[in-house]
């Protein structure tokens, strides 16, 4: 027992250590899968970023936590691994070597695309908490936002005084949205031509969410990730500043 | 310098936080405005620029390629502290309403790319 109490101190504090370790084997096991159970055809990262998501389950089953696998304490570097620090340090350097001139060319379409997913992703939102008898333009508004992002949900609907039972909806919505992109995106990546970077651009301005992006253009083809990642980070922004004023009063001018 | 490389890379990244912020603020939102979409450009800027003003040595290089390549490590990491039971069991209307925010921006995406110049699909890759 001496020896497994002292592996657990030791473990849990070294967390970030323990996370390179933790993620490290992840990642071997799900290449090893892609190998030997689909023959390279899903690719190894897409594995293993739906491995993560299964790990994320049961770590918030085991805890009943909020933060997957790193509310178990010896994991617990996995959420400092994983949070936004790393991943934006991370996203940044995936920009070495990204070209210019098609960063140019698509910039128009590329802003276009995010306030275009903006609006899209809210309207669909809003109409389906509509449906669900939230007929308040408030509600509305603040559920229409978490469709487009998890955080921009909560920041509308504290600005409107949403209660939290919608706020609680309003990031929901926004999960459910993030984790669908992570593992959706590899599959019906073929089917929508996201094979280059003008097209991810676009993807990165309509989806927005920059976990969800990041997620699925790296199980996609990793060296999209740059192009998606650059229209996805001013998304967030973006639906912050229209949700809440422009948005809000046209569904308040509609519905009440 | 290894250290060199992922020391711009920090440069970078802060300068594009704290512009991304000070947009926020001045645009009157709660929000980082694209912070790191800024980073990113000013990395491929400074990277872009001719040899004789600024180059990086193969060292130096290295610092950045190492994060680069760290990418779907912490993806995985961050994947695995997710709130999925949240997104699971959170009730019809938010799964509706993320499933359906999906699927219709997907669907615009063959939309979009039909405008402006056509772009060509990245050479296969040998692995």
């Amino acid at each position: 027992m001496l020896v497994l109490e002292v592996l657990e101190k030791v473990l849990t504090k070294n967390g970030i250590i323990t996370a390179f370790l933790f993620v490290g084997i992840v990642v071997w096991f799900s290449y090893w899968l892609s190998a030997k159970l689909t023959r390279g055809r899903l690719h190894g990262s897409a594995v293993a970023i739906a491995l993560g998501l299964i790990l994320a389950y049961v770590g918030g089953s085991v805890t009943g936590g909020s933060k997957g696998i790193a509310d178990i304490a010896i994991f617990s570097g996995v959420a400092v691994l994983g949070g936004a620090m790393f991943r934006d340090f991370a996203i940044v350097a995936t920009a070495f070597g990204a070209d210019l001139q098609t960063i140019k060319k698509a910039g128009l379409v590329g802003g276009i695309s995010i306030i275009l997913g903006v609006v899209v992703s809210f309207v669909v939102g809003a109409l389906i908490a509509l449906a669900f008898g939230y007929d308040d333009a408030i509600s509305m508004t603040t559920i229409g936002a978490g469709a487009a992002t998890y955080i921009v949900g909560p920041v509308t609907g504290t600005a409107l005084g949403a209660g939290s039972d919608v706020i609680a909806l309003s990031v929901a919505a926004g999960l459910v949205k993030s984790v669908l992109v992570m593992i959706g995106t590899p599959i019906v990546a073929p089917f929508i031509g996201l094979n280059n970077p003008k097209s991810a651009m676009i993807f990165g301005g309509l989806m927005g969410t920059t976990s969800g992006v990041a997620g699925g253009l790296a199980a996609t083809d990793p060296r999209l990730v740059p192009y998606g990642a650059m229209t996805a980070t001013f998304y967030t922004g973006v639906g912050c500043l229209l949700a809440p004023s422009l948005l809000y009063f046209i569904v308040r001018a509609l519905f009440s | 310098m290894i250290v060199y490389g992922v020391a711009l890379l920090a440069f970078c990244m802060l300068f594009g936080m704290v512009t991304g912020d000070l947009l926020g603020i001045a645009l009157g939102v709660k929000a980082n405005v694209g912070g790191v979409g800024i980073a990113m450009l000013l990395l491929i800027l400074l990277t872009n620029l001719s040899p004789q003003k600024f180059s990086l040595k193969p060292l130096t290089e290295s610092g950045i390629g190492f994060w680069s390549a760290m990418y779907i490590p912490i993806v995985v990491a961050m994947a695995a502290k997710q709130n999925v039971i949240a997104a699971v069991s959170s009730g019809w209307l938010a799964v509706i309403a993320g499933v359906v925010a999906v699927v219709v921006s997907f669907a615009l995406i063959p939309l979009l790319s039909s405008i402006g110049e056509k772009s060509e699909p990245l050479p296969k890759e040998d692995e």
